[in-house]
């Protein structure tokens, strides 16, 4: 037959359709499927900037000992210049507790001795100092918090819509039950219960998030395993005799995981913010740990006189709001590059 | 009579659903010789789909159940198969290429990965022979620039070619019988023809046996040796294909027939139909199925659900009514 005759290799008119595309070293390095998502990421204005952002944030953390060196022992007790209740203003002098002076200090400030760059809260805690060293305990917080939020999720939303029936049903009226409690108050009262036992750490807000956080990703990947499930070409690898948990983690998962890996990449800067609350609340770290939301904790008895002491409130606050920003720029980038749907649109 | 590759013997499956227990197929008896082709014909919901899943025992189990019958492929019974057994059996010996290519490949794994499945599952290739037996194969189907297109998303290609690769993917492995569900329904008419050609001359390379699942009597006609027509769950009448066209003696069938346009008629005569649905069976008919919809419809039909018989040597019957008669007319 005419009709099913294939065309040879060395048509013409077919190369000119399929243009032959120049391959950079950087593409044959990563290979042209990463390529794509890299190029993809970098190509809108508001997902650049939110790189950026959290490119200064990822520096701050790794480079945190260079920027402000510690003082004593533990890196993450912010240090105290005396004991004086009231905070003190921006470039006021640094008496007691003076960390080492970097070679970035002279070349900006033109100063030889530290100031209290950003001022001082409540206590006399360096606002700077908690700043700088409170990005790794964001960090450290998000990724522990997401990371496990989503395994727990993906694990039980598979089991759930795996196994479906009565196993599923059982599931998913617990998620419900979860989802009914507000949030902040039930891990706020998680964490302030096992505060007393575990001790004043991280420990406590994390477990107390994790344990609140998950219903959302294992609802969402039910539903999308549920429905990617009894798509055809689902029966179309089980006719040529592939295996069951090759099947769930190679057909069914990566085809339903991009809206929880969204919704996780979003999330971050989410985490962040509610430990922020934990923290401003008074749960979890010990007074004087640097972590964002203790250094905002400071100005909670300044907030009447806020005119004076806006230093305490505005630092921190823009910290956390440029770090969330980030996070959510960045999450909407990797919606659209790593949809498999918008593939080959834009 | 030789050895049949596939014996389907006295297949029941059903359905349990909130509204009760369906009867989805209701003792379906078949034999498929090596290198036929046997067209499976019927409306929808008339069980040609599901009795050939029951066949590689891919029924959704709940709520679907095969709770009776045999299918031995080459002497062995597919349905009491172990489990391994069996995945061994899909894709190697047996494949399927379904109705929509649109959904039938994963949107998220490239043509290249997916073709090299069955190849190293079944086959034991390695990458490298896997990749190179995908170009032959889709050599083979009429995509050009195979070696190119592997690394290809499902969507970077149409709907013709999506089938193609399909049927590329059902043949991978050699196998021995090739069951296509309604291939060409969801394709435009040049398509189809293309898939059907195609398939034809795949046949004569590979020598496969195929059971073909359609609506379609155009294509049957085209490809098929032996027609099988199915309705309610039940095979109704079945013959060599000549014969069918030229002798169809069941109702349903006449009827199937005689809905097709016809060339030599003016376009004002309206298209003959069937009227009614094909019935939904929650219990098992103890009438003929197709009794309401009959327009030949006898006392004896409201009493006795008629078996399958010989009228002659080759062509099986189910009916009480002597149609002969209008066989002829048409």
């Amino acid at each position: 037959m005419t009709t099913t005759t294939a065309p040879t290799g060395d048509n013409t008119l077919l190369r000119e359709a399929r243009p032959e595309r120049k391959i950079g070293r950087i593409e044959r390095v990563l290979g042209p499927e990463n390529y794509r998502i890299i190029t993809g990421l970098l190509k809108t204005p508001a997902s650049i900037m939110g790189f950026i952002l959290i490119g200064i944030y990822i520096l701050v953390a790794v480079f945190a000992p260079a920027i402000i060196p510690p003082v004593g022992s533990d890196p993450y007790k912010i240090p105290r210049d005396g004991f004086s209740g009231e905070p003190r203003g921006m470039g006021t002098e640094w008496k007691k507790n003076t960390p080492d002076v970097p070679f970035w200090y002279k070349a900006i400030t033109g100063k030889d001795e530290w100031v209290h760059i950003l001022g001082t809260a409540q206590g006399q805690y360096d606002i700077f100092y908690g700043l700088v060293w409170g990005t790794r305990t964001a960090f450290r917080t998000g990724f522990i918090v997401v990371v496990s939020t989503v395994l727990i999720g993906i694990i039980i939303g598979s089991i759930s819509a795996y196994y479906g029936g009565i196993v599923d049903n059982v599931i998913m009226r617990l998620v419900d039950v979860f989802m009914t409690l507000p949030f902040i108050l039930m891990a706020l009262i998680l964490a302030a219960v096992l505060t007393p036992v575990i001790g004043k750490s991280l420990v406590p807000s994390i477990v107390a998030l994790i344990s609140f956080g998950w219903m959302g990703y294992a609802r969402i990947i039910r539903g999308d395993i549920l429905s990617v499930k009894e798509r055809d070409f689902v029966l179309a690898a089980r006719v040529v005799g592939v295996q069951d948990y090759r099947i769930l983690f190679r057909h069914i998962l990566p085809n339903a995981i991009f809206p929880t890996l969204v919704l996780a990449s979003l999330a971050i800067g989410d985490v962040v913010l509610s430990f922020a609350a934990l923290s401003f609340l008074g749960i979890g770290t010990q007074v004087g740990y640097a972590d964002w939301g203790q250094v905002l904790s400071f100005a909670r008895n300044w907030i009447t006189s806020l005119q004076d002491y806006w230093y305490i409130v505005v630092w921190p606050g823009l910290v956390l709001v440029f770090f969330v920003m980030g996070w959510n720029l960045v999450g909407d980038a990797m919606r659209d590059v790593l949809d498999p749907r918008m593939r080959g649109k834009s | 009579m030789t050895e049949s590759l596939l014996n389907v013997q006295d297949l029941e499956t059903q359905f349990k659903t909130p509204e009760g227990i369906v009867h989805a197929v209701n003792g379906v008896s078949f034999k498929l010789a090596q290198g036929e082709t046997l067209g499976v014909v019927g409306e929808s919901g008339c069980g040609k789909s599901v009795t050939m899943l029951s066949c590689l025992r891919l029924i959704a189990s709940p709520p679907g159940k095969i709770v009776a019958g045999k299918a031995l492929f080459k002497g062995k019974d597919l349905l009491t198969m172990s489990t391994d057994e069996i995945r061994g059996v899909r894709g190697s010996k047996m494949s399927m290429v379904f109705q929509d290519p649109m959904t039938s490949l994963n949107p998220v794994m490239t043509i290249g990965k997916q073709m090299a499945e069955p190849l190293i599952l079944h086959l034991g290739m390695t990458q490298e022979q896997a990749r190179k037996r995908s170009i032959e194969l889709l050599g083979l189907v009429g995509i050009p620039n195979a070696g190119e297109r592997l690394r290809d998303y499902p969507h970077q290609y149409s709907g013709g070619m999506r089938q193609r690769v399909m049927i590329a993917m059902g043949l991978s492995c050699m196998p021995e019988i090739l069951i296509a569900d309604e291939p060409t329904t969801a394709l435009d008419v040049t398509i189809q023809a293309q898939i059907v050609d195609l398939v034809k001359r795949l046949r004569e390379e590979f020598g496969m046996a195929i059971i073909w699942i359609t609506h379609d009597l155009g294509v049957v006609a085209k490809i098929a040796h032996r027609v099988m027509v199915m309705y309610g769950g039940y095979i109704i009448e079945e013959a060599p294909v000549k014969e069918l066209y030229a002798h169809p003696t069941h109702p349903y069938t006449l009827g199937l027939i005689g809905s097709l346009p016809k060339l030599n008629e003016d376009g004002r005569t309206r298209l003959y139909s069937i009227d009614g649905m094909p019935p939904v069976l929650y219990k098992k008919p103890q009438v003929c199925p197709f009794a309401p919809r009959c327009r030949y419809v006898i006392e004896r039909c409201w009493q006795e659900n008629p078996p399958l018989q010989n009228i002659t040597p080759d062509h099986r019957v189910a009916c009480w009514v002597d149609t002969t008669s209008e066989s002829e007319r048409l």
